[in-house]
């Protein structure tokens, strides 16, 4: 496993272990704790917070009906309801499972558009309260320059990229919130190819991105 | 909300929750389901309509809830989560998948993948650590309990919760990571 430096805040870990994430945001973090132990752990440990609020004594309960009891042995008694099986999940690739589930496949599955400049994108499908989307930005090329209302999150999965003077591989997040104007560079050697989720949509700054965004849907 | 939630004074102990969750999986013992229950559900209806479903809704998911435990049983590895925490993700999961109407991802697995059985130190360390952590949530400062239990049981952004507690939203972030400092510093 890469050594990974740009991690996930607690903020969000915690969000995502309470519930009140939106889904594409939930989708960079159980892709990002799929790659790093040291935030899976974290993720572990606001669950364990919400077990022990659940436990507290404190804690305002509301009162089940009389017959609950019955009523959940009869659920009981009617049978587990299985998932659906769930898709193997291919080791080798450079998605991690939860990706490869959205993708529902693996990154020859992904139906890239270019977005112009050699830039390719994929919107993944979650609720519109965010977006996510897998970008494909070859070697040595910048992503169109653009701002974006919000918070952006954007996790290396193949190659590197430099913003502001740093560098992310594999692994890393970049989280960008809407004050910072930056244009990441993929660094030279390897297309990189990240995820990134926003719950606002982006603004590019050039006038034709600008033209093609709604159309984009980005 | 359009049932009261009810104080109830915590009579049950605590440190048994495994073997009921093992009487369970091996026996399946209605008896230690319902004493599970008993003290579970109430809690779980709670954190739901506090998640924003009404009695109803909360009652039905509740009582799913318990009953996924029952049906899951064999998958709780006492080396990882204690009882409350495995049940609030159960809880968690149902919350978003009902309430929020989406899919919850989830990480990949690691890839030694669950151990055939949970190592009996490891089980011993985690269960401790809990109780550590239950008692040290018990022992905040009321403010920052209250807020705590909000970020997880309200369904509120922290801009939110401003809104509704009057509270600037930079004391009320500086607030949670107050606690959580509190929270991990009792962990020591």
């Amino acid at each position: 496993m890469t050594r990974i430096n740009h991690h996930l805040s607690d903020p969000i870990l915690m969000a995502y272990s309470a519930g009140t994430l939106p889904e594409a945001f939930n989708l960079m973090v159980a892709s990002h704790v799929s790659l790093c132990d040291e935030c899976r752990a974290r993720v572990e440990s606001f669950d364990a917070v919400g077990g022990a609020i659940l436990e507290d004594s404190a804690l305002e309960v509301a009162a089940m009906s009389d017959d609950a009891l019955a009523a959940t042995m009869a659920l009981i008694a009617g049978g587990a309801v299985e998932p659906a099986p769930k898709a193997s999940v291919r080791k080798d690739s450079i998605l991690p499972a939860p990706l490869q589930d959205y993708i529902g496949g693996d990154l020859a599955d992904v139906k890239w558009r270019s977005v112009g400049m050699g830039v390719k994108q994929a919107i993944l499908p979650t609720s519109k309260d965010a977006s996510a989307r897998l970008l494909y930005i070859p070697a040595g090329a910048a992503m169109p320059d653009h701002g974006h209302r919000g918070i952006e999150m954007t996790m290396v999965l193949q190659g590197a990229f430099i913003d502001e003077g740093e560098r992310f591989a594999r692994g890393d997040v970049e989280i960008a919130d809407s004050d910072l104007d930056h244009t990441p560079v993929a660094d030279i050697g390897e297309d990189c190819i990240c995820l990134a989720v926003t719950d606002g949509p982006l603004q590019f700054k050039s006038l034709l991105p600008k033209i093609a965004q709604p159309f984009l849907r980005i | 909300m359009d049932q009261p939630l009810v104080i109830k004074k915590d009579t049950t102990a605590r440190s048994d929750w495994i073997s009921h969750v093992e009487r369970i999986r091996d026996a399946r013992d209605q008896k230690a389901f319902a004493e599970l229950f008993q003290y579970f559900a109430p809690r779980v209806k709670a954190f739901l309509m506090k998640s924003g479903a009404d009695a109803t809704l909360a009652e039905e998911c509740a009582q799913e809830v318990m009953a996924t435990l029952w049906h899951k049983a064999h998958m709780f590895d006492p080396s990882r989560a204690s009882v409350a925490t495995w049940i609030f993700t159960i809880a968690r999961n149902r919350k978003i998948d009902l309430l929020r109407k989406q899919r919850r991802p989830e990480p990949e697995d690691l890839p030694w993948g669950p151990e055939a059985e949970p190592d009996q130190e490891d089980t011993l360390v985690l269960q401790q650590e809990s109780e550590l952590l239950r008692k040290a949530l018990e022992e905040l400062p009321d403010a920052q309990r209250q807020l705590i239990e909000r970020a997880y049981f309200g369904d509120l952004s922290h801009s939110q919760i401003a809104e509704e507690t009057g509270l600037p939203l930079g004391t009320i972030k500086s607030r949670i990571r107050l606690a959580l400092d509190r929270l991990r510093h009792a962990m020591k």
